[in-house]
């Protein structure tokens, strides 16, 4: 019987139950009197902090407040306004570095409203039946090419199609949502959610997504600049920062984001092999996403090796203390400097790291991890699209999202700014806004 | 620990927390479990006339007003007096006087408006042993349509002339409780001390509709699809009888006349703020229908503190204590400048203050960057609707300009003088001063 002690990258190593108490909703969802007595708790501030602290804007008080009225579904429209993946985003924004942490009762009392859970109690209350609180302006007659059926994607073509516009989303994956549907903990979105929320987001209408379609393979920029009226981007990071180092090739040595997304797309996670001994390289939150579902489908254990400080960790505090609470080993100032092993990886060797004049140095001492699954998860790189400016390693754009060549929009990871998907959802949104009244001011 | 007993009217209590007449005193059984729970008197649930008694509603009898986290803050009523036989009550009232000689025990009576009938009830009601009794002029609904309750006490020769009837067949206290239901209180509290009341008791519940069903469009509580007024109580009532009662402590006609005093009383200073008005005791009726008997050991022990605290060996040495301090507006010092100020490292930036006063008053608190929030002293009039609306508690405070400096919204310069409208130059009527 296998178990986490048995050694290698083994699957079945917890109970069909064990799995499933597992991978269950991180926070339950709130009943309608504990959203009412949370709803309560918000002071309907002057110029709330926390709009100011949301990437999308919504009207968090205004929201809120009809929760405590009992209107939950309208609360639901006054988010969806602002930002139509507010679902997704109640589950998966760090609301503890966003919203509540300029929460004045935060400030006050340590002890913020709970904005993500009452954001998702309200748009729960409207998908539950999935009704689309939105309609379509009457036809335009203008095509929008849209590639990547991401946040920034999805954000996109529905504000589009709202406006009346002709949509055509291309994706190059085989279901749509991103990395809301392959990148991001299974216990963060539970029951199918991401696909679900696609569902309801396409309610809107004008919308049509082709799949099996990814940019510079099967369309091409130029190709869809011809085609179409504006192209929008939302083509996320498709590449893997690599871990040159003695034995990064050994079998066991993988990349975080592939494993996340195979352990979403799973149907069955008893068949789902993970290592004995996991080490995950990075410190972001595909560090920690892929470390605790480590943990939580069965590894014995599981280090999370940061090359810095604790402070400088990009992983939230909220995320670090989940990690931790799960039997995570969270390890600060120590990088990957060889793999051990015969053919596969055995054990993993770090040194450890100390700042020296602002940068970051090996001090020369070693320490050896048993390792036979080792992450990296230690960022994702823009996958180059021909003829557009760069800024840094990601796509140059204007604040509405105007890339370098005329009709051509880009938002979400491909573009400067945080990778998260509320960002995402923003920049989509704003550069719509600003695709339809180009089009609408050309069609005079 | 102070000692809590109390003199109302020469029937001593061991504390002055009764239970006012109401479902929670009904019966026997409820009635010694409150002397068990502590409970200083009872005020024996309303009785009526011998005969078939009344019959209640068999839907719903109480409405709610509801705070945050489901926290009662009014309850409104449309049950009627007891529905059970007098015999039946008279018999249990003496069993109960008998066994608890040390506790106040009153008759609530509403009968008919006509002299026969308090005649026929008073002697029965005085054979029970009961240290009292109170005359029912209060209840709004049901009764008042039987020309009962709130219906006499809305009139006030009607008060007067019942209360004397009282006052002729019996011997002990006649207080006599008063409705809420008319403009000034103090016409039927004078009615009442002309009659020869020994005390007022007051305030008995107030017209309401707690809500509307919205599907059905009916008030309620819902009886079948109809609904009736009910009587409000509860903390949400308190401001309207500290008011009522200060009215009857202070004015000419009434002053002196012991007061019972009753209204949304739910904790320790809810009773010292009635007893400070002038009530000599307090009735509970919505804290326990809350919370259960239970409820009185916080207020004797809080009360105890309180006077622990100040001082105090008995309730005597505070009642009415602030009754001189409750004036007419004419008399306010108009000398008495007073500014806002925020203090800063308590502020949490929620911008409340701001909103309430940008918005619906004097425009006199800057929103400056970075949130922080500023009162402009040239436009604050020190209304004190910031502090209201601010959620932590002593955030803002109001200061009072020192005599000789000069209030920058009116540019005169401050004065520790006493001056007020009377004597005001803006004033027609006003007087010269002397």
């Amino acid at each position: 019987m296998t178990s986490p002690q048995t050694p290698g990258i083994q699957s079945g190593r917890l109970s069909q139950d064990q799995l499933a108490r597992n991978f269950e909703d991180l926070h339950a969802p709130y009943d309608a009197h504990e959203a009412a007595v949370a709803a309560d708790r918000c002071y309907f501030c002057h110029d709330a902090p926390c709009v100011t602290a949301c990437p999308t804007e919504i009207d968090i008080p205004l929201f809120i407040r009809q929760i405590a009225t009992g209107q939950p579904e309208a609360a639901a429209k006054t988010i969806f306004e602002q930002n139509i993946l507010g679902g997704m985003c109640a589950r998966v924004c760090p609301t503890e570095t966003l919203c509540e942490e300029a929460c004045v009762r935060e400030t006050a009392e340590g002890k913020p409203v709970e904005i993500g859970r009452l954001q998702r109690y309200s748009t729960d209350a409207l998908m539950s039946r999935q009704g689309h609180p939105f309609a379509r302006a009457p036809e335009t007659g203008k095509r929008v090419a849209v590639v990547g059926a991401g946040p920034a994607g999805l954000s996109c073509a529905h504000r589009l199609a709202m406006k009346g516009h002709a949509v055509t989303i291309y994706e190059a994956r085989p279901k749509p949502g991103g990395l809301n549907e392959f990148g991001i903990a299974a216990y963060k979105t539970v029951d199918g959610y991401a696909a679900r929320e696609v569902d309801w987001l396409m309610g809107i209408g004008g919308i049509s997504i082709e799949y099996g379609s990814a940019l510079g393979v099967e369309v091409s920029l130029d190709g869809l600049r011809e085609n179409f009226d504006a192209v929008f981007l939302g083509v996320g990071l498709a590449g893997v920062n690599l871990l040159e180092l003695e034995g990064g090739e050994k079998s066991g040595v993988e990349d975080a984001v592939h494993f996340i997304s195979d352990l979403r797309q799973s149907a069955d996670l008893t068949a789902l092999p993970v290592g004995r001994n996991v080490v995950v390289i990075g410190g972001g939150m595909t560090a920690v996403d892929a470390a605790v579902q480590s943990k939580l489908l069965g590894a014995e254990t599981v280090t999370l090796a940061y090359r810095r400080a604790r402070e400088e960790m990009p992983a939230s505090g909220f995320e670090q203390d989940l990690a931790a609470s799960k039997g995570v080993r969270l390890m600060f100032n120590v990088m990957p400097v060889a793999m051990h092993g015969n053919g596969a990886v055995r054990e993993i060797e770090l040194e450890y790291t100390a700042l020296v004049d602002g940068k970051l140095q090996g001090t020369g001492e070693t320490t050896r991890l048993p390792a036979d699954q080792v992450f990296r998860a230690i960022g994702q790189t823009l996958a180059p699209v021909d003829g557009l400016d760069l800024e840094g390693r990601k796509l140059r754009v204007t604040d509405t999202g105007r890339t370098s060549v005329a009709g051509v929009w880009a938002g979400g990871d491909c573009t400067p700014g945080e990778d998260l998907t509320v960002v995402a959802v923003a920049e989509g949104r704003d550069a719509a806004e600003d695709i339809h009244a180009t089009l609408m001011a050309a069609a005079g | 620990m102070a000692d809590l007993t109390t003199d109302f009217l020469g029937i001593t209590s061991p504390n002055p927390f009764w239970l006012a007449s109401a479902p929670p005193t009904d019966k026997e059984y409820n009635v010694r479990r409150a002397f068990e729970a502590g409970w200083g008197g009872v005020v024996w649930k309303t009785l009526g006339e011998e005969g078939p008694p009344v019959v209640n509603v068999n839907g719903p009898r109480y409405g709610v007003v509801h705070g945050a986290d489901r926290r009662v803050l009014g309850i409104n009523n449309i049950e009627l007096i007891t529905d059970r036989p007098l015999e039946t009550n008279l018999e249990e009232m003496a069993r109960v006087k008998a066994d608890y000689p040390d506790r106040a025990l009153i008759a609530s009576i509403m009968v008919p408006c006509d002299e026969a009938s308090w005649k026929a009830i008073l002697p029965r009601v005085a054979e029970t042993g009961c240290d009292g009794i109170e005359l029912n002029f209060g209840c709004p609904h049901g009764m008042s349509e039987r020309g009962m309750g709130s219906a006499v006490g809305q009139v006030p020769e009607y008060i007067e002339m019942v209360t004397r009837w009282c006052k002729q067949y019996y011997d002990k206290p006649v207080i006599v409780k008063l409705t809420p239901n008319i403009t000034d209180i103090r016409k039927p509290a004078a009615a009442a001390k002309n009659g020869g009341a020994d005390a007022v008791s007051l305030i008995n519940t107030i017209n309401s509709i707690t809500s509307v069903d919205l599907d059905n469009f009916a008030p309620e509580p819902t009886i079948d699809g109809k609904g009736s007024h009910g009587g409000y109580c509860g903390p949400a009532v308190k401001p309207i009888a500290l008011s009522m009662v200060s009215e009857i402590a202070r004015s000419q006609d009434t002053q002196g006349l012991p007061i019972s005093g009753i209204g949304g009383v739910t904790t320790w200073r809810d009773a010292a703020e009635f007893m400070v008005l002038g009530c000599g005791n307090v009735q509970v009726c919505t804290a326990a229908m809350t919370y259960g008997f239970r409820i009185v050991e916080e207020m004797k022990r809080g009360l105890s503190q309180w006077m622990d605290e100040k001082g105090y060996r008995s309730t005597s040495e505070f009642i009415g204590k602030a009754v001189p301090n409750v004036t007419d507006w004419q008399y306010l010092n108009l000398n008495y400048v007073t500014k806002a100020k925020i203090d800063q490292d308590a502020c949490i930036k929620c911008g409340r203050c701001y909103a309430a006063c940008e918005d619906t008053s004097h425009q006199a608190i800057w929103m400056k960057e970075g949130r922080v929030f500023e009162v402009n002293d040239a436009e604050c009039v020190a209304c004190n609707l910031c502090i209201d609306v601010c959620p932590v508690e002593d955030c803002i405070t109001m200061e009072r300009m020192e005599a000789g400096s000069t209030d920058p919204r009116t540019g005169k310069t401050v004065s520790d003088d006493y001056a007020n409208w009377t004597t005001h130059p803006n004033n027609p009527m006003a007087k010269a001063a002397e």
